[in-house]
């Protein structure tokens, strides 16, 4: 009996150290979708190093831009176009639409 | 933001021009002498009278290609072609902006080549958001700024009436709505500071000059500012672009109109998610609810006459 629970523990181990490992090698994908004006959502919160993917659903155009000027501003979003940025440092990012002011939106580093 | 006046003129012109708001093509209304007064479009009495015209188009959003107009092109050529049509040459055409959906070089000179087709002998420009991306403004003004310095803004005379093309696109702020700056207001309170009260006033600007809907950005922050600086004046008509829809307001003796696209239509204040295309109207109501605005001035009598006119 002791036998099966050492085997049985020694494959949880094994388990638990494979998946630790592939979490580590497939990073999780953060996105934010533009729909109907509006980024969404309004505030994500991301750990540093992460990459953020802004999609535009509208059928209207829109540029994401960070206020202050912290990270690199996409080019015109038209609809379906990607924009990728990825934040190294811990910080607030606040941003919004230079065609469409009332646009705004954050990024939380941790 | 209505003022009260002890002229009883007034509520009766508000209450007029609240029930015009909703009526659509053909509708020919006119100002004299600070009373609405309505009449049948084509009265030959307003054509005989009227001193000179001008057309006013908007909105032609070229580059745009989805649903409901796949191709704005074709309805600007449309909206050329009406113009061409009609018995009395106009003066000159405005564009108020948003010639182009996104600042492209190809965009703007496929509307410059369409409206070359006009028969006219002006068409001026002033951009809109859509005109500025990327490049603060630099690919419009490169083509249709000529004459213009600083900023872009500026103002001429044409037959007794002062008109000022304002640029409300640029340097907008996070959270914010169009947006003049105080460089632009300084350039507006010297133009207008030597002309008699009496002189009728145009302005032209992409964005609403009044708080129509600000949740969708519909309005500019420091209008106020700009409006407090003509508020002398007897009559002042301003005519704006934008929200892609007919809607009117009155706030002392201004008068402000937004004028349809000549490519999509968008909803009204609140009435869907967010100011996008109409993408569910039928390909067969499109041409209701977008179009051309003749405006009619009638020497002398300060009265600017405006009419609103589908493509179909």
């Amino acid at each position: 009996m002791q036998r099966i629970f050492r085997i049985a523990a020694a494959s949880l181990f094994a388990f638990a150290m494979s998946a630790a490992c592939a979490r580590a090698a497939t990073p999780r994908a953060y996105d934010v979708h533009i729909h109907n004006f509006h980024f969404e959502p309004a505030t994500l919160t991301v750990p540093a190093g992460a990459q953020v993917t802004w999609t535009n659903q509208d059928e209207e155009p829109h540029i994401v831009v960070s206020t202050g000027n912290r990270f690199s501003s996409s080019p015109a979003l038209d609809t379906g176009d990607h924009y990728r940025a990825t934040f190294a440092k811990p910080g607030t990012y606040t941003y919004f639409c230079t065609i469409h002011p009332q646009m705004v939106g954050t990024i939380v580093v941790k | 933001m209505n003022e009260r006046h002890d002229d009883d003129r007034v509520p009766q012109r508000r209450r007029f021009l609240e029930c015009m708001a909703w009526a659509g093509a053909g509708t020919f209304w006119m100002m004299k002498g600070g009373i609405a007064q309505a009449a049948a479009l084509g009265g030959a009495d307003a054509a005989a009278d009227a001193t000179f015209r001008f057309v006013q188009i908007s909105d032609s959003h070229v580059g745009f290609h989805l649903a409901p107009n796949p191709d704005p092109v074709a309805t600007l050529r449309e909206t050329v072609a009406h113009i061409n049509a009609q018995p009395q040459r106009p003066d000159f055409i405005v564009h108020t902006g948003d010639l182009t959906h996104l600042s492209k070089p190809e965009q703007f000179d496929t509307v410059k080549q369409v409206l070359s087709e006009a028969r006219v002998d002006q068409v001026f420009f002033i951009p809109g958001e859509h005109d500025v991306i990327g490049d603060n403004g630099k690919a419009f003004f490169d083509r249709f700024g000529s004459g213009v310095s600083g900023g872009g803004w500026h103002s001429f005379d044409h037959r007794g009436v002062h008109f000022i093309a304002l640029v409300n696109v640029l340097n907008l702020q996070a959270g914010g709505l169009g947006f003049l700056g105080t460089e632009q207001l300084a350039w507006l309170k010297q133009d207008v500071a030597g002309l008699s009260a009496s002189m009728p006033i145009v302005v032209f600007a992409h964005m609403p000059m009044w708080s129509l809907y600000p949740q969708w950005g519909w309005g500019t922050q420091d209008s106020a500012q700009a409006l407090a600086l003509l508020k002398r004046f007897g009559s002042v008509t301003v005519l704006n672009g934008h929200i892609h829809q007919i809607q009117q307001t009155v706030e002392g003796r201004v008068t402000f109109h937004t004028a349809r696209s000549t490519a999509y239509p968008q909803p009204a204040p609140g009435q869907g998610p967010a100011p996008g295309p109409l993408k569910d109207l039928p390909a067969a109501q499109l041409r209701k609810h977008i179009g051309l605005r003749d405006v009619y001035h009638r020497q002398g009598q300060d009265a600017i006459a405006v009419t609103d006119i589908a493509l179909a």
